[in-house]
């Protein structure tokens, strides 16, 4: 088999428009699974150990299963349970597959940004008199999050990655184009060429704009430690 | 000198009622057994210095107040309200949160770390609890933390940021973001331990201003004996969990026949 320009600027257009669905996909799940992560967060400082050790486990639970089968277990295996069953569309889904599956990992992330904030923190919002809801709103969030921006960033990246899964369910994005392209003209080199084109050309400058995100913020940092060193040699 | 100073303290004795009242109190971390039975009252704008080696409980006794530490057992009474317990159907049961916040109210502390907020100016820091936990409207509390942080001389620094402030300026902070929620009893946790020896006076000049003109009941967790000596009406040494000597500071910072108070007072005058 040889390299055909013909099939492939034949099977761009054809593959083209699945780039919406697969982007659109990845936000939606992202956007779950930021939203999912806190509630993992949440239910884990739950001061009950019964339930903290069941969070604990099914979040490892989930973890530690590949997302396509639970991908499958949505799709095929959820409408069949008796009382239960709901039959979702595969976009939908697969916005509660990968959101559940990769919500556990930002959850870990927010984990991590809360564990950040000195303790002092906590007890200036206890002395002060805070409401839970204030204290996490205004005092402890506020210093927990910017620091995990750019991990959440790679999370973006990885899921933008992992999105193509879908396909084996039947959303319509790149890579499920890409495999109808090759079926039906018995040509799949220039269609998941085209596949990895694309995920490159979006996965490679997400990354660097990340790298400098992280970059900035560490700077930023390092300006405010500069600043306090010149004060106090001033002082 | 001594007669005049234990007359006062007497004259506040009798007149008012306490504001905090500590009825055997204990507090243990694991084995360790901290404070071993601490009685203690505290009158309205009293001022109190603890002092004490570390290790001597003195902290742990303003942690329980403050909520930041749970006693092992014994009740803290603040203002007429056991503060670590609460009625239910008839029967004394362990505070919640909400009970907390009703009576935590009373009580403001500054810490040795300062613990200001990073995050906001240094207006802000001193404007977001009255706006949010006691509902002051914006204009109101920042004309009131401005005029607090004129007092404790840091109003050139109101949109600056804590990390661009020397230890002492954000010591400073701290009290003025204590003193704004108008507390009855302030207290100050070893707060110019962290500062460089050359910024302490700033913050005992502030204290000592507090001191003057406030209502405000005063516990101090002190290593600063003079300091100690010329604001508080009275003084307690802790040692080993209790309170082991408790007087005027003349009666304790200079009478006292107590060996360890003794042995404690000479390292400090090396």
């Amino acid at each position: 088999m040889k390299w055909n320009w013909e099939t492939f600027f034949d099977a761009l257009p054809f593959i083209l428009p699945g780039l919406g669905v697969t982007v659109g996909l990845t936000f939606a799940c992202y956007l779950f699974a930021l939203v999912f992560g806190f509630f993992w967060t949440f239910l884990r400082r739950i001061p009950i150990r019964t339930i903290n050790w069941t969070v604990t486990w099914v979040m490892e639970f989930i973890r530690s299963t590949p997302p396509l089968v639970q991908l499958f277990f949505i799709y095929y295996a959820w409408p069949m349970i008796p009382g239960i069953g709901v039959t979702l569309s595969p976009f939908t889904s697969a916005i509660l597959g990968l959101g559940i599956h990769f919500s556990t990992y930002i959850g870990e992330i927010y984990r991590s940004g809360i564990e950040s904030v000195e303790k002092g923190q906590w007890e200036a919002a206890k002395a002060l008199n805070f409401s839970t809801v204030d204290k996490w709103r205004k005092i402890i969030l506020p210093q927990a999050i910017p620091p995990t921006i750019p991990m959440l960033g790679n999370y973006l990246i990885i899921m933008f990655k992992e999105v193509p899964l879908a396909s084996t369910i039947g959303v319509a994005g790149i890579l499920l184009m890409a495999n109808t392209y090759g079926a039906r003209n018995w040509a799949y080199l220039e269609p998941l060429t085209i596949v990895g084109i694309i995920f490159l050309l979006l996965s490679y400058p997400s990354a660097i704009l990340i790298n400098k995100l992280e970059k900035r913020m560490n700077r930023r940092f390092d300006k405010e430690m500069a600043f306090v060193k010149e004060e106090v040699k001033n002082a | 000198m001594e007669e005049v100073a234990v007359k006062k303290t007497s004259e506040i004795e009798e007149k008012e009622d306490p504001i905090v009242v500590y009825k055997d109190v204990h507090k243990s971390f694991g084995d360790i057994e901290v404070l071993k039975g601490i009685n203690l009252e505290i009158k309205p704008a009293e001022k109190l210095a603890l002092i004490g080696p570390s290790g001597s409980g003195k902290t742990t006794i303003i942690r329980l107040l403050m909520t930041l530490e749970e006693p092992t057992s014994g009740d803290i009474i603040v203002n007429g309200k056991n503060l670590w317990k609460m009625e239910k159907n008839g029967k004394l049961v362990r505070a919640n949160e909400h009970h907390l916040r009703n009576v935590r109210g009373e009580i403001g502390m500054v810490f040795q770390h300062f613990n200001l907020f990073p995050h906001m100016t240094i207006l802000e820091n001193c404007t977001v609890a009255p706006i949010h936990v006691k509902k002051e409207s914006k204009e109101k509390a920042r004309e009131r933390a401005i005029e607090m942080l004129e007092r404790v001389g840091l109003k050139d620094k109101l949109h600056n940021y804590p990390s661009q402030l020397s230890g002492g300026q954000k010591q400073r902070v701290a009290m003025a973001r204590a003193l704004v929620m108008q507390p009855k009893i302030m207290l100050f946790d070893e707060v110019t331990s962290a500062l460089d020896p050359e910024l302490v006076g700033e913050v005992l000049e502030v204290i000592r201003d507090i001191a003057n003109t406030g209502k405000t009941a005063m516990v101090l967790v002190t290593h600063e004996m003079d300091f100690a000596k010329d604001v508080a009406d009275r003084v307690l040494f802790l040692d080993k969990g209790v309170i082991a000597e408790e007087g005027t500071p003349e009666e304790v910072l200079q009478n006292s026949k107590n060996e360890r108070l003794q042995s404690f007072l000479r390292r400090f005058r090396g």
